[in-house]
């Protein structure tokens, strides 16, 4: 058992930190970044491709660092430290990491190498109004006739949709099953409207009308290989909710140690100090458990599962640290002019992308009678 | 980074709980199984048992019986022996007075105390709470003024349990009223409880059950060399000792075990035709603690790799405050599966209520406790707001 950060590890974690906070370290220019389409900056979409960052967990065959698990969560910790809008686990661990799993050797070579230069910015087409979070699509059918696939139906709400070059597409097969398939954003019979969700960054109705379609990898039933994704995206959601989590709890105490109210400062109040300390039990629980279930996806064990947990606390956490970093705010926490709602913001996304709490409790309820106790260190997650 | 415990450290998880499933008696593992208390013979014995094998003492100084392990190793001593449901060593003698003695205590003392102290010979008991010295320790009213070669003690105690069983009492004192600081003029004093004017008074517990009492001193004569450390030094003493008390408190092991009886409860009662385990309700409730549970499991061994030199790691104030929650949740969730059997607690021969749902109130309401002791969990959020936090 070792849950210490490499030397490696860590210069990584300080060459993103520092890129990022070159950005973003003035929350006013996420602001203005976020105002405009794409909802990101292309400028610093090519830098995190220059550190190499896009194409951090392919192999280097296809264009990537061939890095693990837990570099992923580094790059996710610290895009959610500052808000980074640019859509690293959208594109690159969803998308990216479909394509990697499921993809030819051909379609890794082409699509990988892309996004790993960032010249690719790909999205997994999957949510469908009317269901919540399955690993199955319905509402979006493809056809085969003559030897190639065409789709028809909506997807939405697609992360960053209309801006993606390359869509992902789950979708239900003639006979049962979900598929997945590759689109090019300049197909026929494909129509995408994008609009801004609450944190800033973009989706879309993804419009699917005859739309020539090319087979991910060998074709036929993937819902094991979009459980598995979905799973490792809600992993690297935990770490992004963990850094994100991190900057509302450190701006919080900052506001408390400043902010004068009574001719004293605010933390001279137990009641507010109080709250601030179990928002510290929160995130540390979900610090832990975020890192946890990346070390079980390092170790190839029960991943899914490992998901679900992270996913359940960093709900929980996330909605705890949020709201309370508002309320120990003030006025000025709903503000948009101040940076700590924002947090709030994107932590209110996250919780919504690929299953809340509950959706995870759930999961997890089912289970809880086929075994006596967890051992966290053992199978299945080890 | 690495999620199994390296080949070693299995082995000594597998030798930890080959050792107590085996070698402490079954009849008592089975008690805390049951959430029946142990008796004084079952601590007694059990210990006896642990100090033959090295594994009562482990965290004292290698001289006196340590055995110089890693906080990990450590760690899973006090899981395993928990997960087997084996009384663990007497705190008040392994992690209070025990360590105190080999930090501050001179030779004599060392040679006169320890092995007794490790191997349950003499059963300690804490003089340290007061009716107005709760969480404000320092405020402390028992005086002690020295007359010849002894000092005299007078005042009363609190809240010390188990002190029906004691042989000997660690106590904290004033011994000069005059000091500026409150903490400066306390002192640690040592002495038998069968010394005359000791008197102890059992207090009932909610659970009807006594485990702790108020003590009385008057005039109680205790010779010089009972001292420990120096005079007027008592209070480095008690946060020293009190530091110790908060390792090891996060008690998963422990909650672990509540939790996997309550699945089994939750399993065999019924409700609406269906094991009560299966209810969306209860499943998603066991769910979201269980989760906390491996959450605080990980925090738990995050601070174990990440404590050096013995201190306590300044998060160890997470896991009272977590820890301390997630064993009253479980409580509460066992009162809730036994439902309309919970109110039969004082049930004897003639009544169907099983066991399990006799003691269920009474354990609920006796683990209010846990967020209480060692530290109340607003003082853990008043060390992490002021250390941890900076507020």
């Amino acid at each position: 058992m070792d849950f210490t950060y490499d030397s490696e590890q860590n210069d990584l974690r300080e060459a993103v930190a520092a890129l990022l906070a070159r950005a973003y370290g003035d929350s006013e220019v996420r602001r203005k970044v976020t105002k405009n389409d794409p909802g990101f900056d292309e400028k610093v979409w090519t830098q995190l491709a220059e550190m190499g960052l896009l194409g951090l967990p392919f192999a280097e065959e296809h264009g990537g660092m061939g890095a693990g698990p837990v570099e992923v969560a580094i790059v996710a910790e610290e895009i959610g430290r500052v808000l980074a809008p640019e859509p690293f686990i959208e594109a690159v661990v969803l998308a990216g990491g479909l394509v990697d799993a499921v993809g030819t050797d051909a379609q890794k070579g082409e699509l990988l190498g892309a996004i790993a230069g960032g010249t690719s910015v790909p999205t997994f087409a999957h949510a469908e109004i009317g269901t919540r979070w399955t690993a199955s699509a319905s509402a979006v059918t493809a056809t085969e006739a003559g030897g190639s696939w065409t789709l028809t139906g909506v997807k939405e709400p697609v992360p960053h949709g209309a801006r993606a070059d390359v869509l992902v597409v789950s979708a239900a097969l003639p006979g049962g099953g979900t598929g997945l398939f590759v689109v090019d954003g300049e197909a026929t019979g494909l129509s995408r409207t994008g609009y801004r969700n609450i944190d800033g960054t973009r989706s879309a109705n993804v419009r699917f009308d005859g739309t020539p379609a090319t087979q991910l990898g060998a074709g036929g039933d993937q819902t094991d290989a979009i459980e598995r994704a979905l799973a490792v995206a809600r992993i690297a959601y935990a770490h992004e909710s963990v850094g994100a989590m991190d900057t509302a709890l450190r701006t919080t105490t900052e506001y408390l140690k400043t902010r004068k109210q009574f001719g004293v400062t605010l933390n001279k109040f137990q009641a507010l100090n109080f709250r601030a300390a179990d928002m510290y039990v929160s995130l540390e629980l979900a610090r832990s458990i975020a890192l946890w279930a990346s070390v079980v996806q390092l170790s190839d064990g029960d991943v899914v599962t490992a998901a679900d947990r992270a996913r359940l606390l960093t709900s929980r956490t996330g909605r705890h640290i949020g709201k309370d970093a508002i309320q120990l705010h003030g006025g000025i926490g709903v503000t948009a002019e101040y940076k700590v709602g924002h947090y709030t913001a994107r932590l209110t996304t996250i919780d919504h992308l690929l299953g809340d709490g509950d959706f995870a409790a759930d999961r997890l309820a089912a289970k809880v009678g086929s075994y006596p106790t967890v051992d966290p260190l053992g199978a299945p997650y080890a | 980074m690495q999620l199994q415990l390296s080949p070693e450290m299995q082995a000594f998880r597998e030798e930890m709980r080959t050792f107590f499933t085996t070698q402490v008696p079954k009849e008592i593992r089975d008690k805390g199984a049951a959430r029946r208390h142990p008796t004084k013979q079952d601590f007694v014995t059990t210990q006896q048992i642990l100090n033959a094998a090295g594994l009562a003492v482990p965290h004292w100084p290698v001289e006196y019986g340590g055995r110089d392990w890693t906080p990990l190793q450590r760690h899973i001593w006090r899981e395993e022996m928990q997960l087997a449901h084996v009384p663990e060593p007497l705190a008040f003698n392994t992690s209070m007075i025990g360590p105190v003695l080999a930090q501050f205590g001179n030779q004599e003392q060392k040679d006169r105390f320890l092995a007794k102290t490790a191997n349950l010979d003499i059963w300690w008991c804490q003089g340290f709470s007061e009716p107005d010295a709760g969480s404000d320790l320092a405020g402390l009213r028992t005086t002690a003024v020295q007359d010849g070669d002894e000092w005299v003690v007078n005042g009363q105690k609190t809240w010390t349990t188990m002190g029906q069983y004691a042989d000997w009492i660690f106590c904290l004192a004033r011994t000069d009223p005059t000091a500026e600081k409150k903490q400066r003029g306390i002192s640690m004093l040592v002495f038998p409880m069968d010394t005359p004017g000791v008197t102890l008074r059992p207090i009932e517990l909610l659970d009807g059950g006594f485990e702790v009492n108020e003590v009385f001193f008057e005039d109680v004569r205790v010779p010089s060399e009972n001292l420990i450390g120096e005079v007027n030094k008592g209070w480095d003493q008690a946060k020293f000792l009190l530091g110790n008390e908060r390792v090891g408190i996060a008690r998963v092991g422990g909650t672990k075990g509540m939790l996997a009886l309550a699945k089994e409860l939750a399993r065999e009662t019924t409700y609406n035709g269906r094991p009560l385990l299966e209810d969306a309700r209860y499943s998603s409730r066991i769910a979201e603690i269980e989760n906390e549970l491996v959450a605080l499991e990980l925090t738990a061994l995050r601070v174990v790799a990440n404590s050096a030199d013995g201190k306590p790691h300044p998060a160890s104030s997470v896991l009272k405050l977590k820890g301390s929650v997630l064993q009253q949740e479980v409580t509460e969730l066992i009162v809730d599966i036994a439902g309309p059997l919970s109110v039969a607690s004082f049930a004897e021969e003639g009544s169907d209520v099983p066991d399990w749902a006799r003691v269920s109130a009474p354990e609920y309401l006796n683990y209010r406790k846990v967020s209480i002791y060692g530290g109340s969990n607003e003082v853990q959020r008043v060390i992490i707001s002021g250390t941890i936090l900076g507020l």
